[in-house]
């Protein structure tokens, strides 16, 4: 029985803190700007939109990748995943929600071409280093 | 012996680890955030004496499965150690340091208290019934004080966006544990699967705190009670 409810509490603090910790994540890159060679590349130059995510995300599995980034881009990933499960059910209910969730789904394509930014840089970088004698 | 995805996991880890203090110290907030990096440091310690005692002994050796246990205690205290001191930064400009660390102080004796009450019939191996126990209930307590520091965060307008996501990502760490023991202890058959899992979730916390010292500036500042679930 304790066990259940710990389960049941464990589960419920995971959802707030997992979507808070994905929009902190979020929020801190809403700040940066893309690098010019992104924009081209996604298409995005100010605003993204909610189907960019997944063309964004195999633009990223093109680029050699870093470990501190791979969990937090992972988490975008599920955070994303379920924005999309509550657009395909709930928000058809309640088109307030559908835009909120369009929304956050938007900045989680920013989020990733923000992160392929940095990865665009990192791989500049190591080559630069290969080519130093 | 682990296999060769064990290892990579460990490994990773281990990397995470190092790396959280690494960044700790480049970001020039070692000291700010001393207990963390601490916590971080005899993590990556633990790692290197676990391989050890593995090669030494071997995987399913007596030496190697108390090793395991105690270390996993003592780090789970010394985690709870860096939760507190999260709450002293939080309270510090209340002047309210000396109440945090006196319930501290006083929680974690009730947890060991509470611990051996409920392990107390075990005849044999007591105090390594005793130290499972206790690591798997302050996983819970961790939990709860981390869900009592989120809400003192939004409710004293805390703006730090290193420290929110310090404490965000500790949150989500003690809930994964938390939810982990508690399934093994409800489905029993579903402990080896959720034994592996441990070590792949273990990887999250140095992960997040490394990107948290790497990307984010002491003084990067956001609105926490955007970030709530229920906009406030």
């Amino acid at each position: 029985m304790i066990a259940a409810v710990i389960l049941v509490c464990s589960l419920a603090s995971l959802a707030l803190f997992l979507v808070s910790y994905c929009r902190s994540l979020i929020a801190a890159a809403a700040g940066e700007k893309l690098p010019l060679e992104v924009q081209e590349v996604t298409g995005i130059t100010s605003a993204a939109s909610p189907e960019d995510f997944t063309r964004v995300v195999q633009l990223l599995q093109l680029c050699p990748d870093r470990p501190e980034e791979r969990g937090q881009l992972r988490a975008i990933g599920t955070y994303y995943q379920i924005l999309g499960f509550v657009c395909s059910t709930i928000a058809r209910i309640a088109p307030s929600l559908q835009s909120w969730a369009d929304r956050e789904r938007s900045q989680c394509s920013y989020f990733a071409a923000v992160v392929l930014g940095r990865r665009i840089a990192f791989s500049r970088d190591l080559l630069a280093q290969q080519m130093l004698p | 012996m682990p296999g060769p995805l064990e290892f990579f996991i460990w490994c990773a880890c281990f990397v995470l680890e190092v790396s959280v203090v690494v960044c700790a110290i480049r970001g020039k907030v070692f000291r700010r955030y001393l207990p963390l990096n601490l916590y971080m440091a005899a993590s990556a310690i633990g790692d290197v004496l676990r391989f050890r005692i593995l090669f030494h002994y071997g995987f399913t050796s007596k030496e190697y499965i108390y090793f395991y246990y105690y270390s996993d205690a003592l780090l789970t205290i010394a985690l709870y150690l860096a939760l507190i001191s999260l709450f002293v930064h939080v309270f510090r400009e209340l002047g309210a340091e000396k109440y945090v660390l006196f319930g501290a102080c006083f929680l974690l004796a009730g947890t060991a208290l509470f611990s051996y009450l409920v392990i107390q019939q075990s005849t044999t191996k007591l105090v390594t019934h005793f130290v499972v126990e206790l690591s798997q209930n302050l996983y819970f307590v961790g939990l709860v004080l981390t869900y009592v520091l989120w809400g003192a965060i939004l409710k004293l307008r805390e703006t730090r966006a290193q420290l929110v996501q310090l404490v965000l990502s500790l949150g989500i760490y003690f809930s994964l544990f938390a939810a982990n023991y508690a399934i093994r202890n409800l489905y029993p058959p579903v402990s080896p699967v959720a034994i592996a899992l441990l070590q792949v979730l273990g990887c999250f916390l140095p992960g997040a705190w490394a990107y948290a010292f790497l990307r984010l500036s002491s003084h990067a500042r956001l609105t926490p009670s955007n970030l709530a679930v229920i906009p406030r």
